[in-house]
């Protein structure tokens, strides 16, 4: 069954041209990454660029090791014991692993937004957001708030929240709260923002909201995005990484290319059965 | 976009933002890693302080415990340090004795009543469930020399108000364990009722779905599903009963021979290590070690065993 | 009112349902027989309730209030003063509470958050066996080990190094306030580390992984989102702590020294409520066994309270978490 979703508006360039978003200055570069479990390969040999400013998504089936990939950008397995990642993770002119940067300190240039919302129960709205600012050191009240106003903006959540600030994180719901996970982590203007799966847990119309915010926010910040939607994926990303769990179980690259193309006319085999649903 | 004329680029203000965040966040960077790394040491050093005493009390239990015991030890019973002879005390067989007799009445029939209580209390939202449990909580929370003197008044005395007559019947284990009974059941009824609303609303409501009777599905189903968790929670009631000083402190008496009527004065051994430690004679004293050792390694056997057995229950459930 | 933290997967029926349920005959024998046996139940702790309070009523007519504020306890002149009785309740208790939160709520911490994975069962489990350990050992080991370190060194060298001054200048005789104080701390510290732990444990890892990625340092973490998280739970544990240490009786009797008079020193001996009620109960006059009464009708209110509170903490912690 060929899948209509070919027929879906793909993300383009900024005004509407088709530009390949691979022209243009780099955010990141994956060279050679792999990352392992106590010996056990979760992906391998990932390499790609992401391109500043546009959207990229990591998609494919589970298993792939998109989520793993991921979570290698802001060194959250320095929490795993026994996790390892090889290779060269380039943030600009840094290398990630290489030990020229602490991981406290990558954070606040590449944030995350997770797949369930996560703000902290314990304080209000605008603690919430200010938090990243806050634990870096941050303290006077007008900068807070200026960042604070700033990024909810930017989340879409200004208005609904901005005569409540004092309130509870638990007043809001679900694709509230999602949306002021999304405005903390813009709060400490990071270069970067990784989201993994972030609509996953939310209902159709958050999941709209929250698709149209990557669209807004990409000019402020390099996003890029985990997602198991292919249709999600063709509306809001530039450039897209398929993936898949090779034969030894292991995350393999299979394709990386501009979102219309891989949507239209890939080039792996594999990577068309993906799209007409034939896997995943 | 490019218009091909050189326009004065207003600033950024979330450009500005990000280079000031990251500025502050480096120049703060390594005084909030030192605090944080000294923190968590200080916890991790916290760990090991109160792992101390543990390893302290044992060491002493052991070097100064162990070489008391003996077949004398066990067999035997107490004897008053002589002028002849200050270094012979006899055993403390008596106490082990009392201690058995007066811990099993009370366990009779604590466990029976802790049990049906918790399954009250598991089935029930009434009112009077709900002030019950917090009775129970209540009375776990008292300091058991109460029940020791509740004991004294109901059972060693009797009871002579507001027209009811019991009569007493002395100091005796059975007051012993009246006490340590009443201690218990609380206990057992809290562990009990989570252990039994632990059980999946769908195996409870299907044998009620079926027609039976209340009665048999409680006896044939929820009991026996919630059988690991009411074993370990009577087995903890118990190890807690066996250490028990105070409720028998002023009831029971100082039996020093060897009786399995509970009706008559009993020795314990808690009770035993209280008197023996608090006594002028270094032999005596030096001999609570030995009966503290016996009394740990029991409340520390029925504690593993406890959650062994409720291991292997589970296992054999499936 | 209140209910036992467990998760439902389908709704309870409500009472009215159920006796439409129990129709059957077998069923009211069912319900008998847990209504009759709770009844016992709680006939009897009726009774013994309301004996503590009755027993205590000719002491309170006797003295009155001054019970509670009055210096002297004596047998001989019926003068029944329990202040220095409560004052040296509050105070064993006070540094029991001193070393056992920091101590274990670091301790706590450090088994969930620093400790590697195949440590955290052990480790706990040996805290805890501190728990299972009867209240007369600790206080043989108390009075026969500690009294004597005490006494030797550590008294001394406290009043050493701080000249003698208050709260050191009595002199030393190892059995003291101090020592009593020591002993309650390791008593309750498996009880506050068992529950902190708990209650840090259920501060989902999601809400730690949100913190770490905005910049924080762990500590940072732990300060503003675990504790704060965890906070409710381990208030619940102090609490419940507190009233353990209140009504500790075996242990402390062994190592105060059972002294009715004013504590004016940490090395001096005193005495608290319940080892009191324990002690004196033997040689009592009738009317000092009125007083010892008042003295354990005054530590069952006061535990009772200290309990409730806990509790209430406890539940609403367990509460919130399963909430959000």
């Amino acid at each position: 069954m060929v899948d209509p979703m070919m027929m879906v508006t793909v993300s383009s360039g900024v005004d509407g041209q088709e530009s390949d978003p691979r022209s243009g200055p780099l955010s990141m570069r994956f060279e050679d990454v792999s990352v392992t479990f106590n010996g056990r390969t979760a992906i391998r040999d990932v390499n790609f660029d992401v391109p500043k400013n546009k959207v990229t998504s990591l998609i494919g089936p589970s298993g792939s090791g998109k989520t793993t990939l991921l979570r290698a950008i802001n060194r959250l397995h320095d929490l795993t014991k026994g996790a390892v990642v090889s290779g060269s993770i380039r943030l600009g002119n840094t290398d990630i692993y290489g030990g020229e940067i602490p991981a406290t300190l990558l954070r606040t240039r590449v944030g995350m937004v997770f797949q369930r919302p996560n703000p902290f129960p314990t304080m209000s709205i605008f603690d919430n957001v200010v938090s990243g600012l806050r634990f870096n050191g941050i303290r006077k009240r007008s900068v807070l708030e200026e960042a604070a106003e700033s990024a909810l903006i930017g989340a879409a959540l200004w208005d609904s929240v901005s005569n409540r600030m004092k309130a509870h994180a638990s007043t809001l719901s679900g694709g509230e709260q999602q949306r002021l996970c999304i405005a903390r982590a813009l709060a400490v203007e990071p270069e970067v923002l990784l989201m993994d799966e972030p609509t996953s847990s939310l209902d159709p119309i958050s999941m709209r909201l929250i698709e149209e915010l990557v669209g807004e926010l990409k000019s402020r910040v390099t996003i890029v995005i985990v997602t198991h939607n292919m249709q999600q994926a063709a509306r809001v990303s530039d450039l897209c990484a398929f993936f898949l769990m090779g034969a030894d179980r292991a995350g393999e690259q299979i394709e990386v290319a501009p979102t219309r193309k891989l949507f239209s006319d890939p080039d792996d085999p594999r990577t068309l059965d993906y799209i007409q649903g034939r896997f995943g | 976009m490019t218009t091909g004329v050189i326009e004065e680029i207003p600033p950024d203000p979330i450009l500005e933002r990000r280079e000031m965040v990251q500025r502050v966040a480096r120049r703060t960077f390594e005084r909030r890693m030192r605090v944080s790394q000294a923190m968590i040491g200080l916890c991790a050093v916290g760990l090991l302080v109160a792992l101390v005493p543990l390893f302290a009390i044992l060491y002493s239990l052991i070097s100064k415990g162990v070489h008391w015991w003996s077949i004398d030890f066990f067999t035997k019973v107490p004897q008053f340090p002589s002028l002849i002879d200050p270094n012979e005390v006899g055993g403390i067989s008596n106490a082990i004795i009392g201690s058995l007799v007066i811990d099993a009445i009370a366990a009779l029939f604590a466990i029976p009543i802790g049990v049906v209580a918790g399954l009250f209390l598991a089935e029930s939202t009434s009112k009077f469930a709900n002030a019950l449990r917090t009775t129970a909580e209540i009375m776990t929370g008292l300091p058991s020399i109460l029940l020791g003197i509740f004991a004294y008044q109901m059972i060693v005395i009797g009871f002579n108000e507001w027209g009811i007559k019991l009569p007493g019947i002395g100091f005796s284990g059975l007051a012993g364990s009246f006490a340590i009974g009443i201690l218990m059941i609380p206990i057992i009824m809290k562990a009990s009722e989570t252990a039994l609303r632990a059980v999946p609303a769908p195996i409870r409501e299907a044998g009620l779905a079926l027609g039976a009777r209340r009665g048999v599905v409680a006896r044939k189903v929820i009991i026996p599903t919630a059988l690991p968790g009411l074993v370990t929670a009577v087995l903890l009631a118990f190890s807690r009963a066996v250490g028990e000083t105070a409720p028998i402190l002023w009831v029971i008496g100082a039996s020093t021979v060897v009786s399995w009527n509970p009706k008559k004065e009993m020795a314990s051994m808690p009770l035993q290590i209280f008197q023996s430690a608090t006594s002028p004679y270094v032999s005596l004293r030096e001999e609570a070690w030995g009966i503290a050792l016996l009394l740990v390694v029991i409340v520390l056997v029925i504690n593993l065993g406890s959650r062994l057995l409720a291991a292997w229950l589970q296992r054999e459930r499936r | 009112m209140t209910d036992a933290p467990v998760i439902r997967t389908t709704p309870k029926l409500p009472l009215s349902e159920e006796k439409k349920l129990s129709s059957v005959k077998g069923d009211s024998v069912h319900w008998a027989v847990l209504y009759g046996v709770s009844g016992l139940f709680a006939l009897i702790c009726a009774v013994f309730l309301i004996s503590v309070v009755v027993s205590s009523i000719p002491a309170w007519r006797h003295s009155g209030l001054s019970i509670i504020y009055s210096r002297v306890w004596n047998q001989g002149t019926n003068s029944f003063g329990a202040l220095p009785i409560i004052a040296g309740t509050l105070a064993t208790t006070a540094i029991a509470l001193l070393f056992a939160i920091p101590i274990g709520v670091g301790s706590a911490l450090a088994i969930v958050h620093v400790l590697p994975d195949r440590l955290r069962i052990p480790l706990s489990s040996l805290v805890e066996l501190l728990a299972a350990v009867p209240s007369v050992v600790y206080g043989l080991w108390g009075l026969l080990v500690l009294a004597p370190w005490f006494e030797h060194s550590v008294e001394p060298g406290l009043a050493a190094v701080t000249g003698h001054k208050f709260p050191f200048q009595a002199p030393p005789e190892g059995v003291s306030l101090l020592l009593a104080g020591c002993v309650l701390f390791v008593m309750i510290l498996p009880m506050i580390v068992a529950l902190s732990r708990d209650a840090i444990a259920i501060v989902p890892h999601d809400q730690f992984e949100g913190a770490l990625s905005v910049g924080a340092t762990k500590w940072q973490v732990v300060r503003k989102v675990v504790l704060p998280g965890a906070r409710t739970g381990i208030v619940g544990a102090v609490t419940l702590a507190t009233a353990r240490a209140l009504g500790e009786t075996v242990a402390v009797a062994m190592v105060i020294g059972l002294n009715p008079l004013f504590p004016h020193s940490l090395f001096s001996t005193a005495s608290t409520l319940a080892s009191t009620i324990a002690l004196q109960f033997q040689d009592a006059t009738p009317l000092e066994v009125a007083a010892l009464g008042a003295l354990a009708l005054i530590l069952m209110v006061m535990t009772a309270v200290v309990n409730w509170f806990g509790r209430r903490l406890v539940r609403h912690s367990a509460y919130r978490a399963g909430v959000l």
